[in-house]
């Protein structure tokens, strides 16, 4: 029960195939709805997939638990059409300041540059982001939520996942096609699949709190080191929604998360952190320990995962759920395009390639984020202390003070799916690169480049004359400058290195594939072939 | 370039002095915290990762 939020009550339902005793084949079924499996049932439903949603609880998000949202997925939320109360109700902001004592050492801006739709970063309590998505299923036609339904075995077929599901009145067979396993971190599908998770463990516990409180507290990302409020540890403070604020106190391995969940223990820490005179209200808290691990395959034949069932990261850098997003954005017209039959199974398996890549370099930072801050021995904690002293009064040191590097979307630069650059290019928009947005003006009035890509393959063509490209289902949208649209403050040019002429041929899931200074039809339909089997034509 | 293996210091007795004198007055601890706060500063003044790599694999060799 929180002060601030009641959660929602969902019904249970029971299965037309548990009451008639028939299973029924589905094509395809989510386990799990949290944010990732919420975000797979509106993805694939936007690309035509009926879909079967699992999950074993009837309500959101118990906590506010994820709280940082990143662009890249808010910008996959606004292709789904459901960023907008997000956006609304989510607070904003950019930048981050870090401390060492009572002084700043550090700061960061998430977004330098004006120009984009999306903002950097908003916080939003987890249950409101999963209300929102619940919403948006319930009233979508091909996405069937089914609550209180909880997976207890599998089997796995060449052509297809049998599933033995629990609900409350008894236990029934469904099979599907494809199953998405977006059940957690703790993931029971994982388990019965076999496949390995493996990482490392870091020896450290913290406490969340949220607390409500009026403040006027900017709304930005403060960490200390070793504050004086809390000596020794470290702390964040961070606003959501409804004025409450979420802090975050580093205890250390020894300390008894029991105790430390007790609120005779969290408001002494609280008053030491805000001051005897702050008034607030304890909300919720939850004392965790973490692990930065990742699944061996994403792909085990018709069981695919995504989300913290397939990667694991420490929650510095809000790199956990914001990740989990993309592997759907990732795997969403994959998927789509093999069930249709328009690209052999194997593109599925880029799917890990891709999202394997990303999750490793997630996992990297991640893992350098929790060294900095939980140093592992003697000497690493001596490094450690010695930034942080030296970056009190030596600006050379604060870039190596890493309280968080925050999530920023992984170009897919070893891509099977990337035809490489044969021309001179500038900048950051490299083959496997997620497609920057900028303003534009169609008929006069602003709007955004990205709200203009297809749903499928787009050509964005800017200062080419452009020519029919004829590629079956791949065949490509054409977003052509000038015709479509103007390019208002010249950020799509800067942006996309436009110079005498380019051509982007840009996925369905907004990466760049290919580019080419010359418009050339033959080389574009070689280009989407490559980028929809993962082979070299 | 690559990183210098030839003697470089000026001075070499002088320096030599000057950082052992620094720290004599100190406990393990607090010379262990200035020798990496040292590292920092010099590793900041070389800055190319290419040579600090080198300086690391040989060090710990």
């Amino acid at each position: 029960m929180l002060a601030t939020y009641d959660f929602p009550e969902f019904a249970y339902v029971p299965s037309p195939e548990q009451v008639t005793g028939q299973a029924v084949r589905h094509p395809v079924v989510v386990v799990g709805a949290g944010p990732i499996g919420l975000t797979a049932a509106l993805d694939f439903a936007a690309r035509g997939l009926r879909v079967v949603v699992l999950d074993d609880n009837n309500t959101v998000s118990v906590g506010s638990r994820a709280v940082c949202y990143a662009k890249r997925p808010l910008e996959i939320w606004d292709r789904l059409g459901v960023a907008r109360p997000m956006l609304d109700k989510g607070i904003e902001w950019k930048l981050g300041r870090v401390f060492m004592r009572d002084q700043q050492v550090y700061t960061f801006d998430l977004l330098p540059e004006d120009g984009h739709k999306i903002p950097a970063f908003i916080n939003l309590q987890q249950y409101y982001l999963e209300e929102y998505m619940v919403d948006a299923c319930t009233a979508n036609p091909l996405i069937d939520l089914r609550w209180k339904h909880k997976v207890v075995s599998l089997k796995r077929h060449d052509d297809h996942v049998a599933l033995a599901v629990e609900t409350p009145d008894g236990i029934f067979e469904m099979q599907a096609d494809w199953l998405i396993a977006c059940d957690g971190a703790n993931s029971d599908i994982r388990r019965m699949v076999g496949a390995a998770f493996t990482g490392q463990f870091f020896q450290d516990r913290f406490l969340i709190a949220d607390i409500v409180m009026k403040a006027d507290f900017p709304t930005e990302r403060w960490f200390w080191f070793d504050p004086d409020f809390h000596r020794g540890q470290s702390a964040l403070l961070h606003k959501q929604s409804d004025d409450v604020w979420r802090l975050d106190f580093q205890l250390g391995w020894d300390a008894d998360p029991e105790e430390e969940k007790k609120p005779e223990n969290i408001i002494p820490r609280v008053r030491a952190m805000l001051g005897e005179e702050v008034e607030f209200e304890l909300e919720w808290a939850s004392v965790y320990q973490f692990a930065c691990r990742r699944v061996d395959r994403f792909r085990h034949g018709r069981v695919l995962f995504a989300g913290d069932a397939a990667h694991q990261v420490s929650p510095f850098g809000a790199r956990g759920a914001n990740t989990g997003v993309q592997d759907i954005d990732n795997l969403g017209w994959k998927l789509a395009a093999v069930i249709r039959g328009d690209a052999p199974e194997a593109l599925l398996d880029t799917y890990h390639d891709e999202r394997a890549f990303a999750a490793d370099d997630n996992l990297l930072n991640s893992t350098r984020s929790t060294d900095f801050i939980t140093p592992k021995n003697g000497a690493s904690r001596t490094y450690r202390d010695a930034v942080l002293h030296l970056s009190r009064t030596c600006e050379f040191a604060r870039p190596l003070v890493n309280s968080g590097r925050l999530s920023t979307p992984t170009p897919y630069v070893a891509s099977p799916l990337n035809t490489p650059d044969a021309d001179t290019w500038q900048g950051r928009m490299t083959p496997g690169t997620c497609a920057a947005d900028a303003p534009i003006a169609e008929d006069g009035r602003p709007g955004w480049l990205l709200d203009r890509l297809g749903e499928g393959f787009t050509l964005l063509v800017l200062g080419l004359d452009p020519a029919p490209v004829e590629a079956g289902a791949f065949t490509p949208l054409q977003l052509v400058e000038g015709r479509d649209f103007t390019d208002a403050q010249g950020l799509v040019a800067e942006r996309y290195d436009r110079g005498q002429g380019a051509v982007y041929l840009i996925r369905p899931d907004q990466h760049v594939a290919a580019r080419w200074r010359r418009f050339d039809p033959d080389a574009i339909r070689a280009a989407i072939a490559r980028a929809t089997t993962g082979d070299a034509a | 370039m690559s990183l210098i293996l030839t003697p470089n210091i000026e001075s070499p007795d002088t320096f030599y002095e000057r950082l052992t004198d620094a720290q004599r007055d100190m406990t393990d601890a607090e010379a262990a915290a200035m020798n990496t706060r040292l590292v920092l500063i010099l590793a900041n003044q070389i800055g190319r990762l290419d040579l600090l790599s080198e300086a690391i694999d040989l060090a710990r060799a």
